[in-house]
């Protein structure tokens, strides 16, 4: 029976890669940002074009689910309505940590043009936002962009996930 | 002195206005002999306030309380199969009233008349849900946005704001940017009034500017050099961010590239 | 009894999921990926069959009737975009028009031909919205993929024509702001070469024959022609329940008097009849469109109408002329004053009727503006239509009804 000798020196070298624990999480994470279909508004129209044919999103790692459970970034693409409000909060709660937000477009941003009774005036008046986007509406290169730099901020972050859900806690 | 803004009216205003100046009117035309709109004023006749041809369409102005019966004649004798539009307009101030109209389709004849009335504020008017079921969400609506009752109606409950909503957004006295209640109706729905100290104000100003704001490229009313002191003694404050993923970039980035 | 609601029950929290006589109540939205936007319904289900609808919309209502009593007339054209926000242009045009029936002026013809232009072409990208969301909903994914593809296409000419890719502003009160840029034309010719081989050869070919298409979609959502009548259904609604009404033949603006072309009707009244209708309507736009491209050509280079009352002169008058400077500040300042008076004007929006109902006090602001939106009698319809469905059902009645909800809630 022949025995299987392996020299690793002499070969390409050891089969194993040295990296931090941060490093092999956050790549993880970042490389599977699966959002949740929160469309709102006019912007969900392009956050769709931006998941169908020519501005393919699945290339990121990213493919929209339709339930909070399963996904890790909200994208909340549109106005947000006083009466819708409470859902978007309870949606919210719903995802599992780890768990972002963009926030798509500038009725989300700072209820935009719509400076009216019924538009709630910034998202981040009832969840925490990572990414604002700004446009009216934005276009689907945009929205690439913002999920590209959701990675790159998800990269510095750390993957010690009991601090950063402390921070979490706080309301606003 | 501070200028007056009438309470009864909440609406913008042009802020100037010629003294002499007197807005023309679209011009309203007689019904014409032999017409369609001509059979239709006959048919309806005793009923009419009055009537007339405007931008194409027939206008009928009619008693609030014959509005049904008027509209029943409208649909059975005079063919006018959908309703297209019901809704009201705010004449509070002025006339103590609101202005309703019902906006009709008659399919065979390509004609549109447009049935106007007027209620007192407080009065409910006979809904019409049984000849024109499209009025069920067209007078929910008018409910919801006015606060005017209808009669008869299966379900007269509010349509577009939420349930527990207070006032009724259309009317006159209703200012844009909304009441108290509306400033807070997010906040006292997810966290509960107590959280409104912390969460603060709605910022409604869209030209607001943080003079402390990401790279101070410029000042309100005159502009600085890139980094020039501007604080003019006062203590800066520090730009606060989200502080949900709260990693210091200063440091911890510096210190992710030193292990590498 | 039924709790009142409160802080600590509110009121979605307060219905009885399982009732006594075995029915179950299922609450379906407000975020729902086939919902078609914020709709949320309440269903009652007795086992899989829906015995009670009750549609409950204003989940996007942003007040845009209010916001049209405090701006002036052109302040607030780019707000009409967000009411279909699947084809702006065709809310554009048809508040542009009420506003100018207002007015008494009338457009120049190539701002009519660009504008006829326009409609149309966002008419194609509607449907072709209409087509990949349906057929997603009812569970075709690469229809999806292939509609977008050629959707693309379109916004790429609106972009070229406007720069915007969605909200699109495109039609001024009085005119079009521009003319189209060079060799738009010919991109619109290829294009709709484009879009009648790709309704046959693809979409018509996955689906018409398509067995599952067939069976989820005939007979379902039955609206008899009475019924779409009295709920107020316009458009391909309308005409699925075979009523042959198309404003754009009754009652005709723009060009389309001019123009020849076919109401495509269904007898069938269902969903799969509608959907017939759909791919034919985008076919008759492709006719109307190569049939406007000649008549471009004929036309002046004029595209704001004339009227120094209510509109800036052209941008070489303002910097030459003394008084249409005066009077351009004066329109920017103040905006304009149009009569007194009221009118309703409707057009043939990609979803229905869409009527601007205006009321002028003579004043820069209108003192009543109504959006009539087709999606708003079609979410009503929903009450009735859904009873006696099948929840699978539920979502090919919504998608193939085609609410936008920008217009359904304002």
């Amino acid at each position: 029976m022949a025995q299987h000798q392996v020299n690793y020196a002499s070969s390409a070298g050891l089969p194993i890669a040295l990296t931090t624990v941060d490093h092999l999480v956050n790549w993880g994470r970042s490389n599977s940002l699966w959002p949740l279909t929160y469309g709102l508004a006019c912007c969900a129209i392009e956050m769709m074009a931006s998941g169908s044919s020519r501005f393919d999103f699945d290339r990121f790692g990213t493919i929209f689910r339709a339930s909070p459970r399963q996904s890790d970034v909200m994208i909340l693409a549109g106005t947000l309505s006083k009466k819708h409000s409470e859902f978007a909060r309870r949606l919210y709660d719903q995802m599992t940590e780890p768990k972002w937000v963009i926030s798509m477009g500038s009725c989300a941003n700072t209820g935009g043009m719509f400076n009216t009774y019924a538009t709630v005036q910034g998202v981040d008046r009832i969840i925490p936002v990572d990414i604002y986007l700004p446009g009216c509406a934005p276009r689907p290169e945009t929205l690439q962009y913002a999920l590209m730099m959701l990675q790159t901020k998800i990269r510095k972050e750390s993957a010690n996930m009991n601090k950063n859900t402390k921070q979490n806690l706080r309301l606003v | 002195m501070r200028k007056y803004t009438p309470k009864d009216n909440v609406q913008a205003k042009s802020y100037y206005s010629d003294r002499f100046w007197v807005a023309p009117r679209v011009p309203r035309e007689a019904v014409e002999e032999g017409t369609h709109f001509d059979r239709v004023v006959a048919t309806l006749r005793s009923q009419i306030k009055l009537s007339y041809v405007e931008v194409g369409q027939l206008v009928i102005h009619i008693d609030a309380n014959e509005n049904f019966a008027v509209i029943k004649k409208l649909k059975e004798e005079c063919g006018y199969a959908q309703c297209s539009e019901q809704s009201a307009v705010d004449y509070l101030a002025q006339d103590g009233e609101f202005e309703l109209f019902y906006q009709f389709l008659n399919i065979n004849e390509a004609k549109r008349v447009r049935v106007v009335c007027r209620i007192k504020k407080g009065e409910a008017i006979e809904s019409i849900v049984p000849l024109y079921k499209s009025a069920n969400f067209a007078e929910r609506e008018m409910y919801d946005m006015f606060g005017i009752k209808v009669n008869n109606h299966p379900y007269l409950k509010r349509i577009i704001m939420p349930d527990d909503w207070e006032g009724h957004p259309l009317l006159k006295t209703y200012p844009l940017q909304g009441d108290e209640f509306a400033a807070w109706y997010e906040v006292d729905k997810i966290f509960g009034k107590e959280y409104r100290e912390i969460i603060g104000p709605e910022n409604r100003d869209p030209a607001s500017i943080d003079r402390y704001d990401t790279k101070r490229f410029s000042r309100v009313g005159y502009e600085v050099p890139f980094g020039a002191d501007i604080s003019q003694g006062e203590v800066a404050k520090e730009i606060e961010y989200s502080k949900t993923l709260l990693v210091d970039y200063k440091t911890k980035s510096k210190q992710l590239d030193e292990r590498k | 009894m039924r709790q009142q609601p409160n802080k600590l029950t509110p009121f979605f929290e307060n219905l009885n999921f399982e009732r006594d006589n075995n029915t179950m109540v299922i609450n379906f939205g407000p975020q729902h990926p086939s919902a078609h936007g914020q709709l949320r319904l309440v269903l009652e289900l007795d086992g899989e069959q829906v015995i009670k609808a009750y549609p409950d919309i204003g989940y996007l209502h942003r007040g845009i009737e209010k916001m049209a009593e405090n701006m002036t007339y052109n302040e607030f054209l780019p707000t009409t975009d967000r009411l279909d926000y699947i084809a702006s242009t065709s809310n554009n045009y048809a508040y542009a028009l009420a506003v100018e029936k207002l007015l008494g002026i009338k457009a120049p013809r190539r701002a009519q031909v660009i504008r006829t232009m326009l409609l149309e072409l966002n008419r194609i990208i509607s449907h072709l919205f209409f087509i990949a969301t349906h057929a997603l909903d009812v569970g075709a994914m690469s229809v999806f993929l292939y509609a977008f593809r050629e959707r693309e296409f379109a916004m790429d000419l609106m972009e070229e024509y406007c720069g915007a890719r969605l909200t699109h502003s495109a039609v001024r009160i009085g005119g079009v702001p521009l003319d189209l840029p060079m060799g738009w034309l010919e991109n619109l010719a290829i294009y709709c070469d484009k879009v009648d081989h790709e309704v046959v050869h693809t979409y018509e070919a996955l689906l018409t024959e398509n067995r599952i298409w067939k069976m989820r979609l005939e007979n379902v959502g039955v609206i008899s022609a009475e019924e779409a009548l009295s709920w107020g259904c316009t458009g391909p609604m309308m005409r699925g329940s075979g009523v042959k009404y198309d404003i754009r033949k009754e009652e005709p603006y723009e060009l389309y008097s001019e123009l020849d072309f076919d109401i495509p009707v269904s007898d069938t009244c269902d969903s799969y009849g509608r959907y017939r209708l759909y791919m034919e309507e985008m076919k008759q736009s492709t006719r109307i469109l190569r049939q406007l491209i000649p008549m471009y050509h004929q036309s002046t280079p004029q595209l704001m109408a004339h009227a120094p009352q209510y509109i800036s002169a052209p941008k070489e008058e303002i910097m030459t002329q003394n008084y249409a400077l005066m009077q351009h500040f004066v329109l920017v300042a103040q905006g304009m004053r149009p009569p007194k008076g009221e009118v309703y004007v409707p057009t043939e929006s990609p979803k229905g009727e869409l009527g601007f109902y205006i009321k002028s006090e003579g004043e820069p602001y209108a003192y009543r503006l109504k959006c009539r939106a087709p999606s708003f009698f079609h979410a009503g319809l929903l009450q009735e239509i859904l009873v006696g469905t099948y929840l699978a059902d539920v979502v090919t009645i919504i998608g193939s009804t085609n609410i936008v909800f920008g217009e359904v809630d304002r």
